[in-house]
């Protein structure tokens, strides 16, 4: 592979999503002008409202660029790897990317950028998806758009902005619609974008060493993984799955409709996350699984995480994905008091519970 | 024995090359070492500078940069800002018959001629290259989707070469039959200009991002495999059907810039490692040039009489080697 896959040299990179008007900008003048040391390089689709007089601002006009591998979800931001490289030129200038995003942007090829380019790949590294909403009015905008459901379902993290501007009811009206679409986010109240900038920035919510520890539900037992000490033996050696070489029919032929009882959603096309449980797998029944699912299904999944236990494996292994791009690799030794559960998340529309339940469930280890 | 004598740099190499005897370093913090006589150093830029090339008759170094200027240096010191578009990032260049040059900013690209007039070519999508032909006022234009050419002097419907996906760096064949372009996937793509003809290179493992021309225009140079890529562009049909010659191979490294000399068929090869070797096409005899360094060469220029090389590293090292003592 080229260069190094070191992560201690790869820049992070967080993106900002959210609808016009959301706060993004605050949010984005509020890092910039904190003083905390780090210096940022941010690409913004349109200066104007950017106040703050960064040379490294750059503008850059989305271009999306279909990868020819047959995928057909699998596109990237040109214009990101452009900027990037440039930005390789003079990393000496700064510590970390900001990439903010058009209010309509989808935010998967500009993930995907960051998995799919192998230059982009050695020098930065996806560090969050941050979502800013606008809690008066992000449930029209999820009336009115897909792509104000698509920023949500795909963050890390979801700023719930301009609380001032409702009520304690209308908030838990907003709160539990997001959590609807995206229960695995870590969600931030503010109003004017008052937030402690360490919750935004390095959180690490695509490494797969750190995969869990934005994630509540996986937490449950205690085991936080930022509490994997030094001695942990984390392998950054990741062996990143991109087999993208094959045609994608898609399979719609698995009947919608029977999954609305088991899940919280009304509306059959909106996106829904699933979650499923087993214990110890088989690796060679889940792996051909999961290719499948994510080369059948992978322009319905936003994101899908997920912890593993295979049969006979001492140690934990951790998955994530982006549409059809599907990574994991060994993360920890399971501890001792800790059951050995595999657990897999998706957050995607159109994805039918019961067939991936029963499909994933046929992986478990005899 | 090749020698090599360092200069200081102080980043990441974006070009290295000569004014006629002047070697120049150009680097993305902003510095220019010129090392001729003595050494000097300019900085024309505010802050980066992201690509350099030199003119045609050698005697000035176009540079842009992240300020939106483009400057023409000359080897004596002196910098003047030719063209500005401000708050863009100018990534590409590319120098042109009579004085001259041409430069891009996201979909656009422009021709400034040497009397100051300016000519902006539109296009659909994200322009990834250019490149002028080696005779007439002709532009090529890497796009997605394609490349466009151009004719900068005259008003005129321009010719579109397709072929599906980004195409980022494009060049001429010294003979100006062939255009070929590095794509955003790791292959060439190639038009041979009399019918259009599409051709082909595949089977790299990462992208093409250097590529030389050989002496007439014979071999076609490339990085982005563990060997210097050269296919061959002589007889009718080209790189059709032929395969290509591989040299400097080496089962731990990438070869990330290349550069062909000017008068034999030796190719100069630079690694990811830093390593640099001049290989020879009739027997892949090599000479090792510069042990490996911090990181990847990425760029390497001879002089005239191929005697020197000049090249830089990602990683702020940079120097001259020279054949001769």
């Amino acid at each position: 592979m080229t260069a190094t896959q070191d992560s201690q040299a790869q820049i992070p990179v967080t993106v900002l999503t959210g609808y016009l008007g959301a706060g993004k900008t605050t949010l984005l003048n509020r890092i910039l002008t904190e003083n905390h040391g780090q210096r940022y390089a941010v690409i913004v689709n349109e200066f104007g409202e950017v106040g703050i007089d960064n040379d490294l601002l750059v503008e850059s006009d989305e271009e999306i660029f279909e990868m020819n591998n047959g995928c057909i979800c699998c596109t990237v931001r040109g214009d990101l790897i452009r900027t990037v490289q440039n930005l390789m030129k003079r990393k000496n200038a700064f510590d970390a990317i900001i990439v903010e995003t058009t209010g309509v942007a989808d935010p998967a090829p500009v993930a995907q950028t960051f998995f799919m380019d192998d230059d982009v790949r050695a020098a930065a590294k996806l560090d969050a998806v941050v979502a800013v909403v606008d809690a008066r009015h992000v449930l029209q905008r999820l009336e009115d758009t897909e792509e104000a459901e698509d920023q949500i379902a795909f963050a890390d993290v979801i700023l719930i902005n301009k609380t001032d501007l409702v009520s304690a009811e209308e908030l838990a009206n907003v709160e539990a619609r997001i959590r609807s679409i995206n229960p695995y986010a870590v969600l931030h109240r503010s109003e004017r974008c008052g937030i402690d900038i360490a919750k935004v920035l390095d959180r690490g919510a695509f490494d797969l060493d750190r995969i869990l520890s934005l994630d509540p539900h996986f937490l449950e037992h205690g085991h936080h993984a930022d509490e994997c000490g030094p001695d942990c033996d984390h392998d950054h050696h990741h062996h990143h799955d991109h087999d993208h070489h094959h045609g994608h029919d898609h399979d719609h032929g698995h009947g919608h409709g029977h999954g609305h009882h088991h899940h919280h959603h009304e509306d059959p096309h909106s996106v829904k996350s699933i979650s499923l449980k087993a214990g110890d797998l088989d690796p060679n029944m889940f792996f051909p699984w999961i290719n499948q699912v994510t080369q059948v299904q992978g322009p319905n999944i936003l994101r899908l995480k997920g912890i593993l236990a295979f049969k006979g494996d001492p140690q934990r292994y951790v998955i994530q994905g982006v549409h059809m791009i599907v990574e994991g690799d060994h993360q920890r030794d399971w501890k001792e008091d800790e059951p050995r559960e595999s657990r897999l998340v998706f957050i995607g529309r159109d994805l039918n519970w019961d067939v991936l339940k029963d499909s994933f469930q046929a992986c478990a280890a005899q | 024995m090749p020698t090599v004598a360092p200069v200081e740099v102080d980043g990441y190499v974006v070009r290295a090359g000569y004014l006629i005897d002047t070697a120049f370093f150009a680097s993305g913090e902003g510095d220019i070492v010129l090392s001729g006589e003595g050494e000097t150093k300019l900085r024309p830029h505010k802050a980066g500078l992201l690509s350099a090339e030199p003119t045609v008759d050698g005697k000035g170094l176009i540079t842009s940069g992240d300020d939106g200027c483009i400057f023409v240096s000359a080897a004596d010191g002196s910098s003047e800002c030719v063209a500005e578009r401000p708050r863009k990032w100018i990534d590409l260049i590319a120098a042109g018959p009579s004085g001259a040059l041409a430069f891009a900013s996201g979909r656009t690209a422009w021709v400034r001629f040497a009397d100051g007039r300016e000519k902006e070519f539109a296009h659909d999508r994200a322009v990834g290259g250019l490149a002028f032909a080696p005779k007439g006022m002709r532009l090529a234009v890497g796009r997605y989707d394609g490349v466009t050419l151009w004719w900068a002097g005259t008003e005129g419907a321009p010719v579109e070469l397709s072929w599906k996906g980004a195409h980022l760096g494009v060049s001429f064949s010294p003979d100006g039959k062939y255009v070929v372009s590095a794509m955003q996937e790791n292959a060439l793509h190639g038009w041979r200009l009399s019918d259009s003809q599409d051709m082909r290179m595949t089977g790299y493992p990462a992208k093409v991002k250097s590529f030389s021309w050989s002496v007439k225009g014979r071999y076609l140079a490339t990085s982005g495999a563990n060997a210097a890529i050269l296919w061959p562009f002589f007889g009718k049909t080209g790189p059709m059907g032929q395969t290509p010659l591989q040299l400097g191979t080496r089962g731990d490294n990438l070869v990330s810039a290349v550069a062909c000399h000017p008068k034999e068929d030796v190719v100069a090869v630079g690694y990811q490692d830093g390593m640099i070797l001049m290989c020879r096409f009739e027997d892949n005899a090599e000479v090792l040039l510069r042990r490996p360094g911090l990181g990847p060469v990425s760029t390497m220029t001879w002089d005239t009489d191929g005697v020197r090389l000049v090249f830089g590293t990602e990683t702020a090292e940079a120097g001259i080697i020279s054949l001769q003592d």
